[in-house]
């Protein structure tokens, strides 16, 4: 229901506008649950916009086809769940190496494996970060409700065009079914970035030439410029330099400085009530809804919780939590998964505040009760 | 300007030669059939996008002056298949052996083949896995020894330009290093061609699959590559037994059918039309 700008809309159909809102005019998919909607509504939507959507063979084949697109100037996407999301991860792997702006959307479903399709979890956590082979950065982002959906869709290609890079978003089976009412924003107040195009003249162009920003300037085939790249590691000229270890270690800090240089910029975390909380929940993604609910129950209750949600969950917002740990007497990480996003959070708090786990990985979403529960058997004692 | 027109200037990132290929290699003909067949066609370098698979074939991209690109192994049809219908102004030309058209790839090929994408495929033939080592490659013939059939293959191979015509191909030609120039028509052909061309070049690996098989020299392998060629209408007439160790040559399929891109054109335009 789409009712002037206010509408009723699940997450998939949230994500899929927001990136059409976005300016995505490619999309390629593969069939899957519970991620498929997304691509139903590209299919019908897209040329209405001139956009392209395409079935692809598979799930490889939809990566690359996107990687393509937007090497030919592009915003393009693509969505998928788990099974679909290990087979990308080797095209993905290219769009780091080779620059390429796009956004891979994973709604997540259980388990390894076929898992199971239809129920959520949060266990591609680690997969967004390391999924693909060798050192690089990830820029992913955990989307908790409808509105955040959209407008997380929309900062997903801002970031993704900014710094050339693939950006994850990680969505889960109940979001991408849950339908809630948004107000969609008038797309003239929308912030929208473009990647920044090659003006200089061709014969002088180097495509991984750095212009002081970290970020190369980037030249959309048939936009008048001739260029080489490769998945290779290659140097400025976008050949193979291989043979020099030293262009080889530039090479890789050059795709990590990017993203380290501007966490003012692209780091995303909300903190709730955590000025003078005793027990820090760390949340994101569906869990964050029932930990922000459970800080004000709490709360009631004479307990004095916060919440920090990382929104954007790669990279880590460590500031936020290295903020907390230092009042706070307990964090206490909730996520749908055997403990993923927990580790990092130990290895930030260093052990300055005690920090405890609560996982629940049976398809369920966790319950806010559940979590009031975590909280009183972790501060026995303590507060 | 040199005694080659300019041709070699003009196509090739001369500072990036000599190339990897071993002596008596068949890529670098295949490469000098196709940049001759680009120059017949007049085609614009910076409308033209080159995606060459992994493998000693796939570095051909390298040394052409076009937009080029080497990504993963086995997907080049796919990354053509998004530039392609993003911007189907583009020429796109995909490079790719074998193994990474025929095995990896062969699921690609065989979707952009059924879809008539108007992208051209050049296939180099040369029945093994080269880059890696000669290991046995789905064109790998029965009986011939690679590093990985070491007791003679067992596996029957794929004709890719069968497999090219039954998944709805629409330009499907072979030819072979001894006739660049013959190779030199079908590229240009297949370059001219609204859908999907594909185009395989027998090419001789004289260090690995030659070696592992007592071929003889690379001198020797492209002098026999035209005895084991039979023309298409001759292989009619012939059994199989007599067409052990020959390959056919020639245009297997040249037909009119929409071209994918601009189908999708029609239905942007439709819809449009239609408002929303
Ligand atoms: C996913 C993946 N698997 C394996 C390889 C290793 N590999 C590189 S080239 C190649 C095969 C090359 O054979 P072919 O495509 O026939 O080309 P040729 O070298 O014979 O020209 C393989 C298996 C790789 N690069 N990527
Ligand atoms: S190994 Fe074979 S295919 Fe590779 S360059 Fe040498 S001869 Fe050519």
């Amino acid at each position: 229901m789409d009712k002037g700008r206010v509408a009723v809309i699940t997450g998939n159909d949230a994500i899929a506008k927001g990136a059409i809102a976005a300016g995505m005019r490619f999309f390629a998919g593969y069939p899957i649950t519970p991620a498929s909607e997304i691509s139903h509504y590209c299919a019908e939507n897209l040329p209405k916009y001139g956009g392209k959507f395409i079935q692809m063979e598979d799930e490889i084949g939809s990566m690359a086809a996107i990687i393509g697109a937007s090497m030919a100037g592009a915003k393009s996407m693509t969505s998928t769940s788990g099974p679909g999301f290990s087979l990308m991860q080797e095209n993905l792997g290219f769009a780091i190496m080779a620059e390429v702006p796009c956004v891979v959307v994973d709604v997540m479903r259980f388990g390894p494996s076929q898992g199971v399709a239809t129920v959520p979890a949060q266990a591609d956590v680690m997969q967004a970060r390391w999924g693909t082979h060798g050192d690089h950065p990830s820029i992913t982002l955990a989307l908790s409700t409808v509105k955040e959906a959209y407008e997380l869709t929309i900062r997903a290609f801002n970031l993704a065009e900014k710094y050339r890079t693939p950006v994850i978003l990680l969505s889960d089976a109940t979001l991408s079914q849950m339908s809630e009412k948004i107000e969609l924003p008038d797309p003239g107040t929308l912030e929208i970035i473009d990647r920044k195009i090659a003006t200089v003249d061709p014969e002088q162009f180097q495509p991984y030439e750095d212009d002081g920003s970290g970020i190369c300037p980037f030249a959309p085939y048939g936009s008048g410029y001739i260029w080489y790249t490769t998945g290779i590691v290659h140097d400025e000229t976008g050949f193979p330099a291989t043979s020099d270890p030293d262009k080889l270690a530039i090479q890789i800090d050059r795709l990590y400085d990017k993203i380290n240089h501007n966490l003012e910029d692209i780091v995303q975390v909300e903190e709730y009530l955590t000025e003078d909380a005793e027990v820090i929940l760390v949340a994101y993604g569906s869990v964050a809804r029932a930990a922000l609910a459970t800080a004000d129950t709490a709360r009631r209750e004479g307990i004095k919780v916060g919440v920090v949600k990382p929104v954007t969950i790669w990279p880590f917002p460590e500031q936020a939590i290295k903020k907390v740990r230092e009042k706070a007497k307990t964090i206490l990480v909730c996520e749908m998964n055997h403990g993923q996003l927990y580790w990092k959070v130990r290895e930030v708090v260093e052990g300055k505040a005690q920090i405890a786990f609560l996982g629940q990985y049976n398809g369920k979403l966790i319950k806010p009760e559940k979590i009031l529960a975590a909280i009183k058997e972790v501060t026995v004692g303590v507060c | 300007m040199s005694a080659n027109n300019g041709v070699i200037e003009k196509y090739l990132r001369t500072e990036k030669l000599p190339h990897i290929w071993c002596p008596g290699c068949g890529n670098g003909i295949v490469l000098n059939s196709l940049i001759r067949a680009i120059d017949n066609a007049g085609m614009e370098q910076e409308k033209t996008v080159v995606i060459s698979g992994i493998g000693c074939s796939g570095r051909a991209s390298g040394y052409l002056k076009f937009n080029a690109f080497q990504p993963v192994h086995g997907r080049v049809l796919a990354y053509a298949t998004g530039i392609k219908l993003y911007k189907p102004e583009l020429n796109v030309i995909c490079i790719m052996g074998d193994g990474d058209c025929a095995s990896i790839g062969g699921n690609h090929l065989i979707h952009a083949a059924r879809r008539n994408i108007g992208v051209t495929a050049v296939v180099l033939n040369n029945n093994n896995y080269g880059m890696t080592g000669g290991q046995y490659s789905p064109t790998t013939p029965e009986n011939a020894m690679t590093r990985t059939s070491p007791f003679g293959h067992i596996e029957p191979p794929f004709d890719i330009c069968k497999l090219a015509e039954t998944s709805g191909a629409t330009y499907v030609a072979r030819s072979h290093t001894y006739k660049p120039r013959i190779l030199t028509k079908y590229f240009q052909k297949a370059l001219a061609h609204n859908g999907f061309a594909l185009v395989e070049a027998m090419c001789d690996c004289p260090t690995l699959y030659g070696r592992l098989n007592k071929r003889g020299t690379g001198k020797e392998m492209l002098i026999k590559q035209k005895e084991r060629a039979v023309q298409l209408e001759k292989a009619k007439e012939m059994s199989t037994e007599e067409l052990e160790d020959k390959f056919v040559v020639g245009e297997f399929v040249n037909k009119v059918k929409p071209e994918y891109t601009e189908q999708y054109d029609r239905i942007i335009e439709q819809v449009q039309m239609e408002g929303f």
